[in-house]
């Protein structure tokens, strides 16, 4: 019986786009279903009633939800090729360390980049560099974070390169200036088929940004 | 013989799941009580990022965040498995694991930090995230099922903690009416030998959080 496998999501969205990537690099067939996160369907309701966000992937039915757990699935289920994660409990482990650090740190730090103004913007600024100059020590001198070929940690990163347009414009930040080597692995890893495919592009996702500050009162 | 070590504070609630995870699976290590106020050189060489406990160093290797030292833990010594084998029930243990640490436990500490009409909405929202915990349980015993697993031990600050938040603020979060499946579940889990006999000693955990309330509550206006 074939898979039947299904992805709600929104094409801005970083962490949908994870998953995207997950799923273009294990060749698995799906149907991408768009969802309006301002006027949300009753089946992204019902599907992940908790939070009520997207990406849900929908596999024969029963969702999985929250973007890395989603990729550590497919990793899981779809285990013949193309591991996402090494097979040594220890690298996993230090793989799962670096995809939850950028979870708990990176998303917070961009988004006061485009949502916050004057003081508020000039901290968040700091904290952003602050941020991705750690990412660069563990990058270290790899042409992967996850060493020789892309792996979970790459993953849970190079989607928020499609938002690094947004951060420099509206953050009037440099971000190349300060964090070669996240500019130069970014590239690296764009030279995938599966990322290059994957990530939203960066100009319609700063315009897409533009309107939403817009709405907000930001302009 | 591998070499182990757990570094942890006397109370934290996150060292105790790697205590409960190694117990469980009969495996030896040695335990380093860290002073968070003058954190040993060690701890910092060993976690520089976030420089906090629980940190497990197997031959030499440190490990961090305390639900990723359980999956290395459980991939590591096979037996007594905390998560399922199957892709879909492991990915169902992450998920509640990550709502426990991400949103049922900040609601439930803003409920032990708040005073007044803070805390009253503070109540709501944590009852309402309790509430999606609790049918987690329905017809199982553990939220692993017949046996402690995972989430079981994501989820067990709630079998011991939450008493001591609630005698001190005077508030009962789960009570046995709105919560009957996880009022049974911390008898359970608070019963069961492995959990009870690494419980830190209540009367200290209450002059610990009882002094940590006053000070979080001297700072507003009563209202």
């Amino acid at each position: 019986m074939a898979d039947e496998v299904v992805l709600l999501d929104f094409w801005l969205s970083m962490f949908g786009m994870r998953v995207r990537i997950a799923l273009a690099e294990k060749g698995i067939k799906y149907e991408y279903q768009e969802q309006d996160i301002f006027n949300k369907s009753p089946l992204l309701l019902e599907m992940n009633p908790i939070h009520k966000k997207i990406p849900v992937l929908i596999h024969n039915g029963k969702p999985v939800c929250e973007s890395l757990i989603i990729v550590q699935y497919i990793d899981e289920v779809w285990n013949d090729k193309s591991p996402l994660l090494p097979s040594d409990p220890y690298q996993r482990a230090h793989a799962r360390f670096w995809a939850d650090f950028v979870d708990k740190k990176v998303y917070e730090v961009s988004r006061k980049l485009w949502t916050t103004k004057g003081e508020e913007l000039e901290v968040g600024k700091k904290e952003f560099f602050e941020i991705y100059k750690i990412l660069e020590g563990e990058l270290g001198g790899k042409p992967y974070f996850g060493g020789e070929t892309f792996g979970f940690v790459d993953l849970s990163l190079i989607t928020f390169y499609s938002w690094f347009h947004v951060y420099e414009v509206f953050g009037n930040i440099n971000i190349e200036a300060e964090c070669p080597k996240i500019i130069a692995w970014a590239k690296r890893c764009l030279q995938k088929e599966t990322v290059a495919n994957s990530l939203a592009d960066q100009k319609k996702v700063y315009e897409a940004v533009g309107q939403l500050r817009k709405i907000r009162g930001l302009e | 013989m591998a070499e182990l070590k757990l570094f942890r504070t006397w109370s934290t609630p996150f060292a105790l799941r790697v205590v409960w995870a190694l117990n469980l699976k009969g495996i030896q290590y040695d335990t380093i009580f860290e002073d968070l106020s003058n954190k040993s050189s060690l701890l910092l060489q060993y976690n520089p990022i976030y420089k906090k406990v629980p940190v497990l160093v197997h031959n030499g290797k440190p490990l961090v965040e305390s639900l990723l030292i359980l999956e290395y833990i459980d991939e590591t010594w096979k037996q007594t498995p905390l998560l399922p084998e199957d892709p879909s029930e492991r990915a169902t243990a992450r998920f509640w694991a990550k709502f426990g640490d991400d949103k049922v436990l900040l609601s439930v500490w803003n409920v032990f930090i708040k005073q007044g009409k803070d805390q009253e909405e503070a109540i709501v929202t944590a009852q309402e995230n309790l509430g999606f915990v609790e049918r987690q349980l329905t017809g199982k015993k553990f939220f692993n099922g017949e046996t402690i697993g995972f989430v079981d031990l994501a989820f067990g600050w709630l079998a011991n903690l939450l008493s001591v938040w609630e005698e001190i603020c005077g508030v009962t979060l789960i009570d046995h009416e709105k919560f009957p499946m996880l009022s049974e579940w911390i008898q359970n889990f608070a019963g069961a030998p492995i959990i009870k006999e690494s419980w830190p000693p209540r009367d200290k955990l209450i002059t610990k959080y009882q002094a940590l309330r006053e000070v979080y509550t001297s700072k507003e206006a009563p209202k």
